[in-house]
Formats: structure tokens, sequence, C-alpha cells
């Protein structure tokens, strides 16, 4: 079975800095991390592998220093890294992240199963991976908690505010992953030491020549972000004595009425 | 931190202060007071490879450096010695019977340890500590085997070891030459494990006594020729005193960690206690000893990468490492002052973590003795 994992480089810090006139993330001078959930998209990668055999080849898109991030792919039990880089792909929004993506899965596949984190904790917007399925056209499957292979299907079981959703879908499928689907582990001592002298390939545009440059980098892109700003939360609490529980609950519902709630 | 890493050493280093930190710390408390450490905690490092660093990759290992496997330690330790002491005194035991055993031998206890098992040195007796020469356990040829018989104690790892390298004697009546030294598998008929030893520190570490009765090995395991056991055990010890100093080095720097943290925290007199210069004094005394520790670590390991048997320098490295200890670890206790004393604190469990360091693997006074012996023979 042939696998491959998007994964992300981003910031490891919750304190995000903005670039106040391109309204873009500020990455210098913050050390960079994995995708946590990522991670665990990884991590279910390694298992369907040892599952049912086959392969993991692991993709970013970024640059030369997301390297290290394909490093510790490789540390956990990836067998092959690419980074997807080139100056025409810089400032590509999720629509052509997404777009470009798709043609790197194309070039290197077939692939049976894609799986990607459910969200980057930089940007938080979930769009990449199922947007992937979307320009190849599979399904996907978001938020899973477990999955297994059974021939040219999957059955999955998904996460839904109401409970658990178990769907079955044929293959190639797109996952995406959450903290609950699994605990990535850790690398070994050896595959930390042959990630550090492993060959990472670059792939660039000129790898992906059926690419419609019309769609990728900062021009190919429809979003434009506006401003971004990281929202004042205010919360109070009041507590009511409760001396009759029907006079309480009228003070109760006068206050919830005040607050526009009711 | 003194010493200058590769970055392989660096990427390493990190890899297990995040498994140890994340997977072990939070239970050390908890475990320390119980006296034990579940397989389930093991099994983090024995997944990493942990049990495998400096060993050969001909015999399933890593093959990294002595150097760059006592960095590891020294990360594994600051969390907890003990824990770190279990996956050492197994790494002792299978170098040292690649380095004096035949292939055949090297490979079998590889193997076995490979898997994930740990492994035992059973050589001190009640009456034979600091002078092994005094050893009763017997070894008694019988046709192709020997039947082993002796009471060992304090014998780390006893209760969960698979395989022990046991010291008999195969001719009594000659001193330290009539010592041998034998691979016998755990589970052996004969063979009975003591009482888990209630121990002031390192308590996430299994000792025991180890008693062998009638026990029957083909004498294909013995290590070495007849009577080099005595010699064995010595280059055993050469290597584990340069390993157990890095232990050391890492609950000192534990100690230190901790103790700026909180004197940074902890007001008096309207300021923190870090501005006073009387604490100022003992956090760089204890910053000079913990590094001036970790650089003499790092040149013993080097100089056994070298092919070097550290005879005086492991002895060196041990003492001094340990003494510093001792003296780190107390002002860490002063430093918290009544919380130092309190077991809600972390630094009382480093200062008895490291009263035994100087003591096992040779007293600090027959270190000393061994440093004596060396220097006189070196200006003859």
């Amino acid at each position: 079975m042939n696998i491959v994992v998007c994964v992300k480089q981003v910031p490891d810090t919750t304190e995000i800095k903005i670039d106040p006139i391109k309204k873009t993330l500020i990455r210098q001078g913050v050390p960079s991390i994995m995708n946590p959930f990522d991670k665990n998209a990884l991590e279910e990668a390694i298992q369907l592998k040892e599952q049912y055999s086959g392969s993991v080849t692991v993709i970013s898109m970024g640059p030369e220093q997301a390297k290290a991030t394909l490093r510790e792919a490789l540390s956990m039990g990836a067998d092959k890294a690419y980074l997807v880089t080139d100056r025409a792909f810089g400032g590509s929004d999720t629509y052509a992240t997404s777009y470009i993506l798709s043609k790197v899965i194309e070039k290197l596949g077939p692939f049976d199963v894609i799986l990607g984190g459910k969200q980057a904790i930089d940007g938080d917007t979930g769009q990449t991976a199922p947007s992937i399925a979307e320009h190849l056209g599979i399904a996907r499957l978001t938020h899973i908690r477990s999955m297994k292979i059974d021939g040219n299907k999957c059955v999955v079981e998904r996460e839904i505010e109401e409970g658990i959703e178990i769907v079955e879908a044929k293959l190639p499928i797109l996952c995406t992953a959450t903290k609950e689907t699994n605990k990535p582990r850790y690398a070994t001592i050896k595959g930390k030491i042959d990630s550090l002298k492993a060959d990472i390939e670059n792939i660039t545009l000129a790898d992906l020549p059926n690419m419609d440059i019309t769609k990728i980098g900062l021009k190919g892109s429809p979003t434009r972000v506006k401003s971004t700003f990281i929202p004042e939360r205010k919360s109070s609490c009041e507590m009511l004595e409760i001396v009759n529980p029907r006079e309480t609950a009228k003070v109760l519902f006068g206050k919830l009425a005040e607050a526009k709630i009711l | 931190m003194s010493l200058l890493y590769t970055e392989e050493q660096k990427a390493l280093i990190a890899l297990v202060k995040d498994m140890a930190e994340n997977e072990i710390k939070p239970y050390v408390q908890e475990l320390d007071e119980k006296g034990e450490c579940p397989g389930e905690l093991f099994k983090w490092a024995f997944d990493m490879g942990l049990h495998m660093l400096e060993i050969p990759e001909e015999f399933g290992g890593t093959g990294l450096s002595y150097e760059t496997t006592a960095m590891i330690f020294e990360e594994l330790a600051k969390v907890d010695a003990g824990y770190a002491i279990t996956f050492v005194t197994t790494f002792v035991a299978l170098r040292n019977v690649i380095l004096s055993g035949t292939p055949e031998q090297g490979k079998y206890f590889a193997d076995i340890i490979g898997k994930g098992n740990f492994a035992a040195f059973a050589l001190t007796e009640p009456n034979a500590g600091s002078d092994p020469a005094a050893l009763r356990g017997t070894a008694v040829k019988d046709g192709d085997d020997y039947i082993l018989n002796a009471t060992k104690t304090f014998i780390t790892n006893g209760e969960i070891a698979a395989l022990f390298v046991g010291f008999f004697k195969t001719d009594v009546k000659a001193g330290h030459k009539g010592i041998s030294a034998f691979i016998i598998d755990a589970d052996a008929p004969g063979i009975t494990i003591g009482q888990h030893e209630n121990k002031m520190g390192l308590r996430l570490s299994n000792t025991t006594d180890v008693t062998f009765e009638n026990v029957r090995v083909p004498a294909s395991s013995m290590v070495g020729a007849e009577g080099s056991g005595f010699k064995l055990a010595l280059n055993a010890l050469n290597l584990s005193r340069a390993f157990v100093a890095t232990l050391a080095v890492g609950i000192m720097q534990r100690a230190l960690d901790e103790s700026v943290k909180y004197a940074k925290e902890r007001k008096q007199f309207g300021k923190p206690i870090i501005k006073f210069q009387m604490v100022q004094q003992m956090l760089a005394d204890m910053a000079i000893k913990t590094e001036a520790s970790r650089v003499l670590v790092n040149n013993t390991m080097r100089m056994m990468d070298n092919g070097s048997l550290v005879r005086k320098e492991g002895s060196i490295t041990k003492t001094f490492v340990s003494d510093c200890a001792q003296e780190v670890t107390s002002n860490a206790v002063q430093i918290f002052g009544g919380y130092g004393y309190s077991k809600e604190y972390p630094v009382e469990k480093l200062m008895r973590d490291c009263k035994v360091f100087q003591i096992f693997e040779g007293a600090n006074q027959i270190q000393r003795m061994t440093i004596a012996n060396e220097l006189d023979r070196e200006y003859k």
C-alpha cells in the first residue's frame, strides 16, 4: 500500500506575529516544529504500513529549512521525503497550495491513502488537505479516529459533534488526523541518525510540467487576507445565590434577556 | 553547557530529553516513593534503542561512540538516575562480554539484550565488596559443565535481568587469580532472587540478592580464560565508573537547574534570593563543579573511544564527580531551605540518589588507593 503524508513546518508558539503589511505570518526568530496534527497523520501512515505493508512518502511545501521537518518524519519511520519548493510557489494560499500539492501527489503516485493533519496550528484554516482531495477528484474523510483497510476500500471512524460516525469509502482516499487519532511515536536513536544523513530531493515547478501557473503563488491565490488579529477573550462570571429557586430562575431569566441571549 | 556538541549529538540529546520529560518524569516522584519502576516505562527507552547505543552494528547495536553514549545517559539521568542506571548496567555487562568473550558469546548476549531485556553483573558478595579476592562463590567442573554456588548481594537489575555475568572461584586457593566469569541465563534452575533492597536512593533501580545453588552451566559459558575473571571485572569496572560518573553529572545538572529556577522565584527581604551574595556563591560553586565534572567525564569517554583502559582516569573521574555531586545536591537542598527538605520538592531526592555514587563501583577510598598505586608505578 502506498501512502503519502502532507506535513507542514510551523512556528512553535501560540503567540503569532503578523506582518502588518503583507498580513502573513512572520516566521523569523521562532523555533519551528512539525505541525502536531501532521505528526498524528504520519503516525497513522506508519501504523498502516506496519499493518498492511507498503511505503510512506512525506511531502512538505516550504523553504529549504522545512527539510528539518521532513527529516523528523524520516526519523519516525517514513521511507521517502520530498521538499516542494520554488520561488513561484511563494505566497500561495490554501487553494494554490492544495493545487500544487495535488500535482506533486499525481507525479509521485499513485497512492492508496493520502493523510494530513486536520489543520495547521499557525494558519488554522483546515482547508489545505481537504482541498487536495477536491483537486484530485477523490473522497475525503476528515477528523478520523481510526482507519482500517479492506481490499480496495477503507473503514474509517470519524469524530463528529454528535458522536462517532463509521464510514466506508473507496480507495484512494484522503483523511485528516487529530490528536485523538493516535499517540505519535518517538524516533529511534538509529532512525534519528539516519535521518540526519538522508538525501531529501527538491521538487520544483520545472518538475511539474502539467501545472497551470495561473493557479499558483501569490497571483494565483484568490484569498486576500484583510487583517489578522488575535481576538480578545472577555469573559466574566456572576454567581447567583439560590434562596428561592423560582425567584432565582426569574433573576437568571432577566439577566439572560438583558444580555440578549434570550 | 560546557561541551562542543556535534549536530548529531544535539539532535540525539533533544530526542532523549523529549521522551524522558514527557513519558518518565511525570511518574518519578511516585515511583521513588514506591521504590520500583514498571516495565512499561522501560519500554520507552527500549523502543528508542537506549540499550544498544555503543554496541557495534555487527551485534545489532547503533555503534555510537562512548562519548555520545555518555551524553545520552546524562540526559536520562537528569530525569531519573535510577532509571538510567538500569540501562547503564545492562550496557556494561553486554559490552564486557563482547570485549572479553568469544564472538559467539557476544552474539548470544547481544541477541537477548537487543530484543529488549536487561542484564546484571553478579560480583559482590556479603563479605567481598572492595576486596573481590575474598569471593566465596565457587564454580566446580563436572564433565562438560560447571556447577555454580554463591550468594551475591546488591545486584543491580537482579530481579529483572534475563542474563547474568557472574563471578565465581574456579580455584579457591588462588586468590583473585582463581576467579572466572560465566554467562548465566536468569531462568537457569537453582537461581533464587532475594528481596528487593529498600534503598536510600536510586529507587527506580532494582537491587536484590541473587543466590546460585548448584546452577549448572556449560563450560562454553565461561567468559575468557579460566582465572581471568578478576581482570575482566576490573575492565568492566573501569567502564562502569566512567558511565556512572555521567549519571552523577546528570544529577548535578538537574540540581543546578532546579536551584537557579528556585533562587530566581523565591523572594525574601523584598528580592529574589539569587540577588544575595551568599546564595550566588553557592550557585556559582555548583556550576563550577558541574561543568568541571562534565568535561572530565567527556575526556575520559574520548580516551576510551581511543582505546585507553582509563585505569587511573576512570577512578579519578568517578571519585571527583561523585564527591562534587554530593556537595552540589546538598547545596541544592540548602538553597531550597525548608522546602528542600520536603519530598514535595525535587532536590532531596537528588541528594539521596547521588550518595551511592561515592560507594558503588569501588568506594571512593578504594579509588584513591588505586590512583595512588598508579602514581607510584608511573613515577618509578
